[in-house]
């Protein structure tokens, strides 16, 4: 029996070590350039970040981080294969290269970073723990909150988070708990709890199944870090580079005031640091293996986060999230990019 | 005397028609009496509100959850997506492929399934072995020299029926192998059946469908992408053939031993007496198993979902995740049951026919 299995084992090792080399062989870049295409891992369906419309286009914010890196590297940002992942599939489908990045809101922890094998790219969106409250209520601050009834979903960090928020302002609450966010929402509604908390990106998505939105708010305070980013395979730096720069094109343009609508006025700027910008002058894209056009292209085609923010969250949407956070650093908020030289 | 028969009297008239229809069956005893009151106070508080809901108020019609009342149900949400409900991410200008596929597969259960029309075991043999091919060429396109649409743009009732169609071609057959094999008198043959089906049977479809999703691709090279539809197919297979072959067992069972004696004193060899004398009947015993196995691998096939593949359940849950449509569970779900319901009662309305006949 054991011999039996030896004879079988011992092949299928040989093709496994042969992967491993291959793997080493071509770059991520070289592999998307030749596909003629990007795989990006997606989440399967979460309000304003991936969802699929009835065409079956996919829309959202890690969507159009996808489409960022598409058009930065060949120029096209249509040119995206979306993998829907769940969550325990994600990293294994980046190990394992059945996809070239992973754009999932996925959080930022040391544990990851160091254990996975895998890079976080920077940051496309700081989530965090929030609360929504009943308007008539006339809470304006979570320090409000004390001995209110709160909705939670069991078993997840927010619990935790909880926890240690109310007990280091010396509040005391009373947990509701439910099994699903959507549980939550209902409980909420029916008004079992004063207060619902869950990550803000999420409160906003639910606040929308409420049978009145407009009669509930979200606080401004976010009781823990949620860092969401887009994730590559560790030991490809070039590719790193190419995702990370992706990012801080879209979060630089912005800042620069440049949109899809302007950029191609902006050609004839004069502006050193918009020429550096449109890879007219300075560093162009030879460093990264890109044409030099490539920061013109994710703007052009996608857009620079404030548009990105506002079509998929923002205003313009039914979410309505507001940038809190998520606003340039010149603005109140943590968004701040490296700058193009 | 009397010279002629006298007519029968009619019954009384409260044993007859409805009325003696109700008396006998719902109110023939006091308790009978109300409990029946009881169910009907129920369906009472349950119907109107419902009928009110579901018909009365729901809009049919938008494209977004503003579109709809807020007193009714928003079917709407399901009419704005039926396509994708449906045909997934197919390319609109390939979906007549998929409607092939959908043609093909009611004509040859049609064939199957009304009597009248002759030549049941032509049709049997073409389900078996010409439509899966079929059905993969025309889906997949690659052979034809039509376009190729890749798996992972396949989604909705089209990924239930091909997980569900090549599970059920696929498990019966090596599910009726096991069997045997776990009967036979060849102790490796035996020993490897035996563990096999306790083997899948020990494990969860979920736990398969991890591995086959998660673990399977860490253990290949890079280069040998295994389709994840393909992956999920192969682990359903293996999951039911497992238990079909335990089913097609006590079928066999139930044989008596004296029909292969009599088979072997006749002087026909093993495959002879099982294919034309023992299998026959035993399959016919377990039609109920294994029906009641296909209508559960149809139900399995949504697990789909943990493994990030679009089913019809899950892509309805994609759906619900758009912010157009946040809001509209109830509809998606009571639509994806009620599809489930169709197909599920289906196939069991279909097996109390082949019993009887």
């Amino acid at each position: 029996m054991i011999r039996k299995l030896k004879k079988w084992v011992a092949p299928a090792l040989l093709l496994a070590a042969a992967g491993a080399q291959a793997e080493t062989s071509s770059t991520t870049l070289e592999t998307v350039l030749s596909k003629g295409y990007l795989s990006c891992g997606v989440n399967t369906g979460l309000p304003g970040f991936a969802t699929p419309d009835e065409k079956g286009q996919w829309s959202g914010m890690d969507v159009d981080v996808c489409r960022g890196v598409a058009a930065a590297v060949l120029g096209d940002a249509g040119k995206v294969k979306y993998i829907p992942l769940t969550a325990k599939e994600r990293f294994t489908a980046l190990q394992s290269g059945e996809i070239d990045m992973l754009s999932r809101n996925t959080t930022w922890t040391l544990t990851r970073d160091a254990s996975l094998g895998l890079n976080f790219a920077g940051v496309s969106y700081y989530d965090g723990q929030g609360f929504l409250v009943k308007k008539e209520l006339g809470v304006t601050s979570a320090k409000q909150l004390d001995g209110a009834a709160v909705c939670i979903q069991s078993g997840t960090t927010t619990e935790l988070n909880l926890a240690d928020y109310f007990r280091s302002n010396g509040m005391k609450y009373q947990p509701v708990v439910f099994d699903t966010s959507d549980g939550t929402a209902k409980g909420f509604d029916s008004g079992r709890c004063d207060v619902l908390t869950s990550d803000q990106s999420q409160l906003y998505a639910l606040r929308l199944r409420l049978s009145k939105p407009d009669q509930a708010v979200v606080l401004p305070e976010i009781i823990s870090k949620e860092p969401l980013g887009p994730l590559v395979r560790q030991g490809d730096d070039q590719w790193f580079n190419i995702v990370k720069w992706s990012l801080f094109a879209m979060i630089n343009a912005e800042e620069l005031g440049l949109t899809s609508a302007n950029i191609d006025k902006s050609k004839s700027s004069t502006d050193p640091s918009v020429r550096r910008f449109l890879g007219i002058e300075g560093p162009k894209g030879k460093g990264m293996g890109l044409k030099d056009n490539w920061a013109y292209q994710v703007v052009k085609q996608v857009g620079n986060y404030g548009e990105i923010f506002e079509r998929n969250i923002g205003e313009s949407s039914p979410l309505k999230i507001e940038r809190g956070l998520n606003a340039q650093w010149s603005q109140g908020g943590i968004l701040y990019a490296p700058p193009f030289r | 005397m009397e010279q002629k028969m006298i007519p029968a009297r009619e019954p009384p008239v409260n044993s007859r028609g409805i009325l003696g229809w109700a008396r006998e069956n719902l109110f023939a005893s006091p308790s009978q009496s109300l409990v029946t009151l009881a169910l009907l106070y129920g369906l009472y508080l349950f119907i109107p509100p419902f009928w009110q809901w579901a018909v009365m108020d729901a809009s049919w019609t938008g494209s977004s959850r503003s579109d709809c009342t807020t007193e009714g149900a928003c079917w709407a949400f399901v009419t704005a997506r039926l396509d994708q409900f449906i045909y997934g991410f197919y390319p609109d200008s390939e979906i007549w492929r998929v409607n092939l596929f959908f043609a093909q597969l009611a004509v040859v259960l049609g064939w199957l399934m009304i009597p009248r029309i002759p030549g049941k075991k032509m049709a049997l043999v073409i389900g078996l072995l010409v439509l899966p091919v079929t059905s993969w060429l025309i889906l997949t396109g690659s052979l034809l020299g039509l376009p190729p649409v890749e798996t992972h743009q396949w989604g909705g009732l089209m990924v239930t029926l091909v997980l569900a169609l090549y599970g059920m071609l696929a498990s019966l057959p090596v599910g009726v192998l096991l069997a045997l094999g776990r009967r036979s008198s060849m102790p490796v043959v035996r020993t490897f059946c035996t563990a096999y089906i306790e083997l899948w049977r020990g494990v969860p479809l979920i736990t398969v469908l991890f591995m086959a999703s998660v673990m399977l691709p860490l253990f290949v090279p890079e280069e040998i992408v295994f389709d994840k539809l393909v992956r999920a197919m192969i682990g359903i297979v293996m999951f039911q053939s497992a238990y079909m072959a335990e089913v097609v067992r006590g079928g066999l069972q139930a044989i008596p031993r004296g029909q292969v004696e009599a088979c072997q004193s006749l002087g026909m060899g093993y495959w002879q007496s099982m294919l034309l004398v023992v299998l026959p009947q035993a399959i016919r015993l377990v039609i109920p198993g294994i029906v009641n196995t296909f209508i559960a691998l149809f139900k399995d096939t949504s697990l789909v979902l943990v493994i990030g593949l679009f089913d019809l359940l899950s892509i309805v849950q994609a759906g619900l995740n758009d912010p157009q449509w946040l809001g509209s569970a109830v509809e998606g779900y009571l639509f994806a049951g009620f599809v489930f319901w169709l197909f599920c009662f289906g196939m069991s309305q279909y097996s109390q026919r082949l019993e009887k006949h």
